[in-house]
């Protein structure tokens, strides 16, 4: 679906990551973890048009791309929606910019407000709501997109652990219901290890792949299960020594 | 009514009395000091006269407020746009600034005759910069986050103009149409003062010259309550406007 082969990037002399690849099958679940400054929203910057790229090559569905930004949807930490719109006109936001037809937009989205337990708070303002209810608005704006590609950029780390791990359930029926392929940045060992088909496990700059597994099971996986813990030390151990250097 | 409006209110009336209290005490005459009930007095009782005069400045400060509307949202948005073009005309509409009304007010008269014409840009003139300048930096405060999130949905500048630039400087553009209405009359006056036939400028320069300074006073009275309207009025229209903040 997504290859990404000998991509570079750097400021100045600094170089954030190069030769950098990246493999995502179809409708899998990628997460990237690593140490904090280590270059993975960077990547997502890169992945997406936000910045340009200093070489390599960015592939989609076979053909080469100078970015993706026509063919995903991005989702941050910060939910971003607009202070001066209710909750339903934050999801139509994407449809307002393409310019598609309304009704049929706002009919999809009530759905999505139904599917994502926001329904009845359609006309509410983002003030009004709670933060997870917030970034539940904000995943009905990402699913609007219409687009085969998320890009998942710490979107759960500002939520409480509660609101949280109801969310992650919501991730997973992203790609599960909504066919959608996944690339999710997390600093939680946990859930990456709960939501992921493969963990990439990421060092310090320049980036690169210090270590991958792929992960099988039923989502959301427990974290209690003897081998996951196994992986979550080991990995952990990982990330403890690349901040140690 | 509330506390704070209460404390507003006796600071007014204190100082009100205790310049009725000199005036009296003092024996000041009319004509190098009224007080305050005299004043009063002329602003109510010779309304009718004072009035056409009130009613000229007005319009010439509303239609100012107007075209200086115009002219700030067409500008700051051209040089939010293109910082190229910011960067040739900003010296410009400093200089607009730097030189003081007063030295091209009769320039203006010259050029636009005794009528409201010269009265308008002038009071334009000293509206549209704060206005422009706020409008200016509110899209230039837009968060980096939001952009790049319409970037990523593919909108073009018109429509993050009007989905997210916009409502986002419409504080700023506020704070500056505040600051704007409260100077209009200052432009619109001063052009009054080098040449008119009609206006509170106008009637202050007449009556100073007849020493009647208690009209002088009564048509700052009337300029003080038109300032003011402005200002409570346009703080009314923000907060029917801006409802998303508290």
């Amino acid at each position: 679906m997504l290859t990404v082969s000998r991509l570079s990037k750097c400021f100045g002399e600094l170089f954030i990551f190069k030769n950098f690849d990246l493999e995502l099958p179809k409708n899998g679940f990628t997460v990237l973890i690593g140490p904090s400054g280590c270059g993975k929203s960077t990547l997502f910057n890169v992945l997406s048009g936000v910045v340009n790229n200093d070489g390599g090559e960015i592939k989609w569905c076979g053909e080469s791309v100078a970015h993706l930004g026509g063919t995903s949807a991005y989702m941050q930490q910060n939910d971003l929606l607009l202070p001066w719109f209710s909750l339903i006109d934050n999801a139509l936001l994407p449809a307002k910019i393409s310019g598609e037809n309304i009704d049929n937009a706002r009919m999809k989205a009530r759905s999505l407000f139904k599917r994502l337990d926001l329904e009845g708070f359609e006309t509410y303002s983002p003030a009004e709501i709670s933060g997870g209810m917030r970034q539940r608005c904000a995943l009905v704006r990402t699913l609007m997109f219409e687009r085969e590609l998320v890009l998942l950029d710490e979107p759960l780390s500002a939520l409480d652990a509660i609101t949280r791990s109801s969310l992650q359930s919501l991730l997973v029926m992203l790609q599960i219901e909504f066919h959608k392929t996944i690339l999710m940045i997390t600093h939680d060992i946990e859930e990456a290890l709960m939501l992921a088909d493969e963990v990439l496990v990421l060092s310090r700059r320049p980036m690169r792949i210090l270590d991958r597994f792929s992960l099988r099971g039923a989502k959301l996986r427990r974290i209690d299960d003897p081998d996951l813990i196994k992986i979550k030390k080991y990995v952990l151990n990982l990330l403890q020594e690349e901040l140690d250097i | 009514m509330r506390r704070s409006n209460l404390i507003a209110l006796a600071a007014i009336l204190v100082i009100l009395a205790s310049w009725e209290m000199v005036c009296s005490g003092l024996h000041i005459p009319d004509f190098i000091l009224p007080p305050p009930s005299r004043i009063i007095a002329v602003a109510v009782f010779q309304a009718k006269t004072i009035l056409p005069h009130a009613v000229t400045t007005a319009l010439e400060v509303l239609i100012g407020i107007l075209i200086s509307l115009m002219v700030a949202v067409v500008l700051s948005i051209v040089m939010f746009a293109h910082p190229s073009v910011e960067k040739t005309i900003a010296p410009f509409l400093v200089a607009s600034q730097a030189v003081p009304v007063f030295a091209i007010a009769p320039l203006l008269v010259v050029w636009l005759g005794y009528g409201i014409a010269s009265k308008v840009l002038m009071a334009a003139v000293i509206i549209f910069f704060p206005i422009t300048v706020n409008l200016l930096e509110g899209f230039k405060s837009c968060n980096q986050e939001f952009r790049v999130l319409f970037q990523l949905m593919g909108a073009g500048f018109w429509k993050t103009m009007r989905l997210l630039y916009w409502p986002w400087a419409l504080p700023h553009f506020f704070s500056g149409l505040k600051v704007g209405v409260s100077v209009a009359t200052i432009g619109a006056v001063i052009g009054e003062w080098v040449g008119a036939q009609q206006g509170l400028g106008y009637l202050m320069i007449q009556a100073n010259a007849r020493l009647n300074v208690d009209v002088v006073f009564a048509a700052i009275v009337w300029l003080s309550i038109m300032g003011l309207s402005l200002w409570i009025f346009v703080g009314f229209l923000e907060r029917r406007v801006i409802t998303w903040k508290s």
